[in-house]
């Protein structure tokens, strides 16, 4: 743990707290469990008398018990009030867990439209942001150690919690609850910025993809929509609408690609693009034939949609 | 009806040696395969129940070697993400279902009977039948296992991950079939414990004397009666959504998919006291013996099995602190499942003060009994960090949670057990284990363990989830998993070694003599292994030491038939005897209606309609097994 | 070790009746296992009712009269249940085998109105949820009138064979309308449940 928001924070100290009574504890009984048996030739009068002396020893033993789960009981109970859900006016941001990626929407105000992307999430610093939770189809969970612990993504319901970054960073974060073939590769970045930066980021990931000026990526373009990805991909601005993978609009803005399988570079695309089934076995994206040159000409489109 | 009939014959008629011959003739299981088949002597049952779980114990610890070797590097591809699955569902499902909660029923089907002092346990016929069905689905699950379709959906079957739309195949049918299988054979020995404790305790056992592992036994079977029908409605739920539509999960039509946590966990949490609480019995049983005294408090002991058997109902909601239920209401289950802590406490102070005042004797047992003791408290304590609703929303479902449950399940269970089988192993096989290789075993088992699960603390807590068939090498968690799987070897040689030692001690073990511990409880009263009969005159009891006074003579009761399986019904609070009764003989129903009912759950995987045909053998067989056959044990 | 007879069982019935006998507290134990079942089944209903928006869920509430009838007669067929019990106890063969008689009779009647039950809850299980677990409910208790029925029936065949006029066996019969009792007592929350929530 590398705790960097105020809820990771205020659960260090309270985990740290716990681990050192909880040790301390530990450590006790052990010293009295290695006395009791070391100890030396039981002297056997008096049985009657020390009986007594270890019925008191036993209660007091089970008084102390009691005081110290009830402090632990207590403070735990203020640390879960001070992690609770954030006001209504923050910032709020819908993650949508889908076998095995993350989709998230950023929610349009007044004129400005929203606009969706994947796997990863930026948000201003020093500020609260509530995440709406939610699922596509089984249970996942969300956790960015560093910055909040976990909760759950359930079907059929929507879950809240508070995310919030004192420093600028990248927090990577995973899925928690097994969730199938890749709950392994489900990983999620949370970029974390000067609000300044933050607010330059979205403006561009609202906007429409931009025409590629290379040629081979415009070349790219074309096989793209040619070819069946754009039934399950969008790309904004082209005609490219499918719902069933994430948003491409602009993944070559991205950190990583297929959630965290690896840095968004033009060979990690080609890779990904050419054979899916071998790097993360199982995931929902098929294997679509390409020539060599529609493979290069696709991911140099890809790494170009910034 | 009372009162002597002129033509049974009786105990009183005859001298010892005659005595023995008579009911070995009436008790005994015939030889062969057809006698085999259908015994019902719980102690052929008990220690074939005892063989199959650690059986099972072997395979699962295969698994988890299976799952240490991927997990040694990063991205590693030995083994899929497919099989991955399987075999993280099939250990844990293996070893809660098919190992943990069985052994500790089976141990107490070889010693309860012994330890209340009467001849066979409480419906013998249906002991026979729960030992089947346990065997048809665990059979089941590793059948199915080898074919590549066990199931893969983790050991508590999250739904919609297990229901119809994500789980395709017949995987999660056979998870939840092979619960239907376990359930009916957990609750039926549950059942035959509840009575043979109840109204079989030999004459003068009353309440306050009956011995620590029988109370523990008592209380783990009123767990299972009462959390089982949960996981019951829950299997069945899911079967039906698989099989015929309903939606009772399917939040699209009104059901509703933390239904399915809370019923299981309203039983899986019970569940880990059903696994616990026989081991507390069990060390309860060896720390009076190996530290030459009774065990200090025996009325807060007692109390404190029911407290926490009370309490094991209210904490389930504590597996489910991230599902985003109210936090006022997670508050509460905070507070019960820390208060579980005290009867826990209360427990480790006794038995600290039982050695303190006793001369302690470090035999094998003793020392898994102490291996226990340092292991469980640290499992406890960090049962109690996760019991913190900020805590956990940390380290739930990472390695830390897995570091916690091995701590209680093997250190807290696995460990006892251990000690139990060294200890009773003599009653139950005529040897004794060595006791060199017994002190090996134990060293590499406690070192072996804490090395491997030790650092699964800290893993989780730098982030590492579980149920993950693979991690990325850039995350800090390569080194402490090398070393893990290597620390593997260690415990898995511990657990090779004593396997070994089993085998070769139960062929060739040195004889052991009736009590060669000198502890006092009845079991050590008659001869190792007991006669098919257990005892030729049933004892009867002044103390809750029944043998603590070895110098005089045991006392009996006589006055019993010899010519037909006959045992004593007492009354449930003094044990005042109130009438003989027959106990079954031998029979092969028991095993017809097994065969039967498997033929039909399984076959119920893919139609329906298999519960109504299904139903027509099953009705034979029990109408095969209840008919009377005229044979003296029909009379009343 | 030697013994010392110090108490004679010489004079003890060879079978014990109510609770001195084994299967009685067999019977009791497996009523607590049903009965717990029972009770989580009303929970999930109750649950299931308390997310949805509305309840039932797109369906009229449950006609009365076929469910109003049954309960009814299962509250009627404690009356010859309790006399069955009374002839078990004094070991009166020929009454007992009147009883049983009358009883597999009052065991089926209830399962013919159950056919009825099923249309009158307009609903089918695979629906909705709240299909699903009206279903479930009628379908355990079914069960059970089923099991019950069952067990009545070998025992009438088995009074009028020549194993009947015996002691164990009279304790099975007693057994037997305990556990109807249960039958009997188990379905009064279901009903209320099933037929009297979604009205309220
Ligand atoms: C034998 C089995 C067993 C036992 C005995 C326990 C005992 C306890 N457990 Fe554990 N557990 C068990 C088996 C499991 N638990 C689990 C998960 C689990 C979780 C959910 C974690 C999560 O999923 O995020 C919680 C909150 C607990 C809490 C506790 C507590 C409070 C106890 C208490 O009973 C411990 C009490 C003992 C103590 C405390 C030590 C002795 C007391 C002393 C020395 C007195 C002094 C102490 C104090 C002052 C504190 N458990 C899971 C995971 C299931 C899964 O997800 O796959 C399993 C299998
Ligand atoms: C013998 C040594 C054992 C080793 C090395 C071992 C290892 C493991 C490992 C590595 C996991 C985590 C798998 C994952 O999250 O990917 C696991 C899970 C589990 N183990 Fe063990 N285990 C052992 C014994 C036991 C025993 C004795 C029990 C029960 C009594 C047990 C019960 C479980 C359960 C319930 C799970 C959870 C499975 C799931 O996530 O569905 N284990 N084990
Ligand atoms: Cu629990």
């Amino acid at each position: 743990l590398d705790p960097h928001g105020a809820p990771a924070i205020h659960m260090e100290h309270l985990i740290i707290g716990i681990v050192a009574i909880c040790t301390v504890i530990w450590v006790v009984v052990m010293v009295m469990l290695g006395v009791a048996l070391l100890r030396g030739p039981r002297a056997a009068a008096d049985t009657a008398k020390s009986e007594a002396w270890l019925a008191m020893t036993v209660v007091a033993a089970v008084a102390a018990t009691v005081i110290i789960i009830a402090g632990l009981t207590i403070a735990s109970f203020y640390t879960t009030r001070d992690i609770g859900v954030p006001k209504s006016d923050a910032l709020t941001i819908t993650v949508r867990g889908q076998q095995w990626w993350w989709q998230v929407f950023y929610a349009g105000a007044d004129a400005t439209p929203g606009f969706q992307t994947a796997n990863e999430i930026h948000i201003p610093i020093g500020t609260d942001v509530h995440l709406r939770l939610e699922s596509a189809d089984v249970i996942h969970s969300f956790w960015v150690p560093s910055l909040a612990g976990k909760q759950d993504l359930v079907p059929g319901r929507s879950n809240s919690m508070l995310l919030r970054a004192e420093k600028p960073g990248v927090y990577r974060g995973q899925c928690a609850e097994f969730c199938g073939l890749q709950h392994s590769h489900m990983a999620i970045m949370v970029v974390a910025e000067a609000p300044a930066d933050y607010d330059r980021w979205a403006a561009s990931q609202r906007g429409d993809a931009t025409m590629p000026a290379d040629p081979d990526a415009a070349a790219g373009r074309g096989a793209f929509l040619a070819k069946p990805c754009a039934a399950c991909h969008t790309i904004r601005g082209t005609a490219a609408n499918g719902t069933t993978g994430p948003d491409l609009t602009h993944i070559g803005s991205r950190l990583t690609i297929a959630a965290g399988l690896a840095e968004t570079t033009r060979g990690s695309l080609a890779a990904w693009i050419a054979d899916p089934q071998t790097l993360k076995p199982g995931n929902n994206m098929p294997m679509v034939p390409l020539t060599s040159a529609e493979l290069q000409n696709i991911s140099a489109y890809m790494e170009s949609l910034k | 009806m009372t009162g002597r009939d002129s033509t049974d014959s009786r105990d009183t008629g005859f001298n010892d040696g005659e005595l023995d011959h008579r009911l070995a003739s009436v008790w005994s299981t015939p030889p062969g395969l057809w006698g085999a088949l259908s015994s019902v002597d719980h102690k052929i049952i008990g220690r074939r129940y005892i063989s199959t779980a650690f059986v099972f114990l072997a395979l699962g610890g295969l698994l988890a070697l299976l799952m240490r070797l991927q997990l040694a590097q990063p991205e590693a591809r030995f083994i899929g993400p497919d099989r991955y699955n399987q075999i993280f569902t099939v250990h844990g499902t293996n070893m809660m279902f098919l190992f943990a909660v069985p052994v500790m029923q089976a141990m107490a089907v070889y010693l309860v009977p012994l330890m209340v002092g009467t001849r066979n346990i409480a419906f013998p016929r249906l002991n026979a039948f729960s030992y089947w069905m346990y065997l048809a689905g665990g059979l089941l699950l590793w059948i199915a296992f080898v074919l590549d379709t066990g199931p893969d959906i983790g050991w508590f079957a999250y739904v919609p991950l297990s229901g119809p739309q994500y789980a395709a195949g017949k995987r999660a049918d056979i998870w939840a079939q092979m619960i239907t299988f376990t359930e009916v054979s957990a609750l039926a020995v549950a059942v035959e414990i509840v009575v043979t404790v109840f109204k079989q305790r030999a004459p003068g056992m009353s309440l306050d004397r009956i011995p620590l592992f029988v109370w523990s036994m008592l209380v783990t079977s009123f767990l299972v009666i009462l959390a089982m029908p949960a996981i019951m409605i829950a299997s069945t739920s899911l079967i039906l959504d698989r099989l015929v539509e309903t939606h009772l999960f399917n939040p699209a039509e009104g059901g509703d998919v933390l239904l399915w946590q809370h019923l299981f966990w309203f039983f899986g949490h019970p569940e880990v006291y059903i696994i616990f609480l026989p081991a507390v019995g069990m060390v309860s049983t060896i720390v009076a013996t190996f530290t030459r005294r009774p065990v200090f408090g025996y009325l807060a002991m007692v109390m404190a099995l029911i407290a926490t058997g009370v309490l094991a109902f209210g904490l389930w909601v504590h597996h489910m602190f991230v599902a985003g239920l109210p936090r006022l209401g997670e508050s509460f289950f905070t507070a019960s499942s820390m208060a579980i802590a005290v009867p826990a406490g209360l427990q480790i102070f006794c038995w600290l003060a039982t050695m303190w005042a006793g001369k302690p004797i470090f035999k094998t047992p003793f020392l898994f009994v102490i291996g226990f003791m340092v292991t469980f408290v640290v499992g406890g304590l960090t049962g109690v960090m996760v019991a913190s609703v900020p805590f956990d929303t940390q380290v739930h479902d990472t390695y830390f949670v897995v570091a916690h449950f091995h701590y209680v399940l093997v250190g807290g269970a696995v460990f006892p057990l251990l000690g139990a089988i060294y200890y009773w192993f003599p009653k139950l096989t005529g040897r004794m284990m060595s006791e060199t290789v017994g002190r090996w075993v134990f060293g590499l088992i406690f070192a072996g363990f804490n090395l491997t699960f030790f650092p699964m603390h800290i893993l989780g807590l730098r982030g590492m989830p579980r149920r993950v068939y693979t991690y990325q090498p850039e995350m800090p968690w390569s080194a402490l998993n090398l070393f893990i799987s290597l620390s593997a070897s260690i415990l898995a040689l511990g657990f090779l070694l004593f396997f070994i030692d089993v085998i070769r001690s139960a062929r060739s073990g040195a004889a052991a003599s009736s009590n060669p511990w000198g502890a006092s409880t009845l079991e050590w009263a008659t001869s190792s292994p007991p006669p098919p009969y257990n005892f030729a005159r049933l004892p009867v009891i002044g103390s809750l030491e029944a043998l603590s006074d070895q110098s005089t003579a045991l006392p009996v009761a006589t006055g019993l038939r010899v010519d037909r399986r006959e045992l004593l019904v007492s009354s449930v609070v003094e044990a005042i005897p109130e009438a003989r009764e027959s106990s079954a003989g031998d029979s092969i129903w028991p095993l017809w209606a097994a065969l039967a009912t498997t033929a039909t759950l399984i076959w119920s995987i893919f139609t329906p309609w298999a519960v109504v045909w299904g139903s027509i053998p099953v009705a034979i067989a029990l109408i095969g097994w209840f008919w009377p056959k005229g044979v003296p044990e029909d009379e009343s | 070790m030697k013994d010392s007879a110090t108490l004679d069982l010489t004079d003890l019935p060879s079978h014990g009746l109510g609770t001195a006998s084994v299967s009685w507290w067999g019977t009791l134990a497996f009523m607590l296992i049903e009965g717990t079942g029972f009770a989580l089944s009303i929970v999930v209903y109750l649950y299931l009712m308390s997310l949805a928006p509305h309840w039932p869920l797109d369906a009229a509430p449950p006609d009365l009269l076929a469910g109003t009838i049954l309960t009814a007669l299962l509250i009627a067929s404690l009356v010859p249940n309790i006399f069955l019990a009374r002839w078990a106890r004094s070991q009166d063969l020929l009454k007992v085998r009147i009883g049983l008689i009358v009883m597999s009779l009052l065991g089926m009647a209830p399962l013919i109105l159950r056919v009825f039950e099923f249309p009158a809850m307009h609903i089918k299980w695979d629906q909705n949820a709240y299909g699903s677990i009206v279903w479930v409910m009628l379908g355990l208790h079914t069960t059970h009138i089923l099991t019950d029925l069952v067990e009545t029936l070998v025992l009438t065949c088995l009074m009028f064979s020549r194993h009947g006029d015996n002691a164990r066996r009279y304790g099975d019969v007693s057994d037997n309308t305990m556990y109807w009792n249960f039958v009997v007592a188990t379905w009064l929350p279901m009903y209320a449940c099933l037929y009297w929530v979604p009205r309220l």
